[in-house]
């Protein structure tokens, strides 16, 4: 995501980037970024929480219009929940892999999507 | 204090016999295109990295696939889909597209007059791509190319 928002921005389109990880943000220093402090796979906002997504979506656009400092982060105020107690899972160093093997076959999220983008099945060899 | 996914992740691959992954490292400071005007005049792009597709087209596959989607705006949450890497973040986002893919929330705040307009078409691609040099080559040219095309003033991108 920073690759691309340093490009499109060297190009000329203004950027903002939206993310939950600092790290991964910081290491890549978009043009403008900001961070929300939630479990990956949440960066717009919360599971059926669309008053929380319009929230962090609206937040984090403006900082388009105010921010002036190439590279910046913000930070949004919202949290996730009370306990925090999250951030142990997501933080842990044990573990399994939890990526998915790497080939070319496309990985559709159900089967039928497969027809619908008028795959043939696949099918052995 | 945040979490460290960086480390976490290093030493998760390390003790499975992994080579680490290596995330993009800037070594400069960011290009920098200042807003042309009020964000309630702009037109907005948006990118989601969360591997989104639209049904009828095809999904991600997961051994670098550099290739980007374009899904209409007023595509349906009921036909939003997810193939992503890092399959296990995409919990939520399955049940519920806004998490990653915030079309409603832009919708709303275009409506509100909070921003002028959004683009017609999202763009996705796939983050936790290994090469590098495939996103500088393939992915961010083709974005570049596809928001040029919409004459968008700015662009929001969401990471996984």
């Amino acid at each position: 995501m920073c690759l691309v928002a340093r490009h499109l921005e060297a190009n000329g389109i203004p950027t903002l980037c939206l993310g939950s990880a600092m790290d991964i943000l910081a290491s890549g220093r978009p043009p403008r970024a900001t961070f929300v402090d939630y479990p990956l796979g949440h960066s717009a906002g919360k599971r059926f929480d669309p008053a929380d997504q319009l929230d962090v979506v609206r937040n984090a656009l403006r900082g388009l219009e105010v921010m002036m400092q190439p590279g910046e982060i913000a930070r949004l105020p919202n949290r996730w929940d009370a306990t925090g107690h999250w951030r142990v899972e997501a933080a842990r160093t044990k573990g399994g892999d939890t990526r998915q093997p790497r080939d070319e076959t496309p990985r559709f999220q159900y089967e039928a999507d497969r027809e619908a983008a008028r795959l043939p099945r696949c099918g052995p060899g | 204090m945040t979490v460290e996914y960086m480390r976490a992740i290093t030493e998760r691959y390390k003790s499975l016999g992994y080579e680490p992954y290596r995330w993009f490292r800037a070594e400069d400071p960011p290009a920098w295109a200042p807003l042309a005007k009020p964000l309630s005049e702009c037109r907005i792009g948006l990118l989601s990295t969360s591997g989104a597709y639209a049904l009828g087209q095809v999904a991600y596959h997961y051994k670098d696939d550099a290739s980007i989607r374009r899904i209409p705006s007023a595509t349906a949450d009921r036909d939003l889909r997810f193939s992503h890497v890092t399959e296990n973040y995409l919990v939520d986002a399955r049940q519920d597209p806004g998490c990653v893919l915030p079309l409603r929330a832009l919708g709303k705040l275009a409506a509100e007059g909070f921003i002028g307009q959004m683009a017609d078409e999202a763009f996705s691609c796939m983050g936790g791509v290994y090469s590098q040099r495939r996103v500088r080559e393939e992915t961010a040219p083709a974005l570049l190319a596809a928001f040029t095309a919409q004459m968008v003033d700015a662009a929001l991108l969401v990471a996984l």
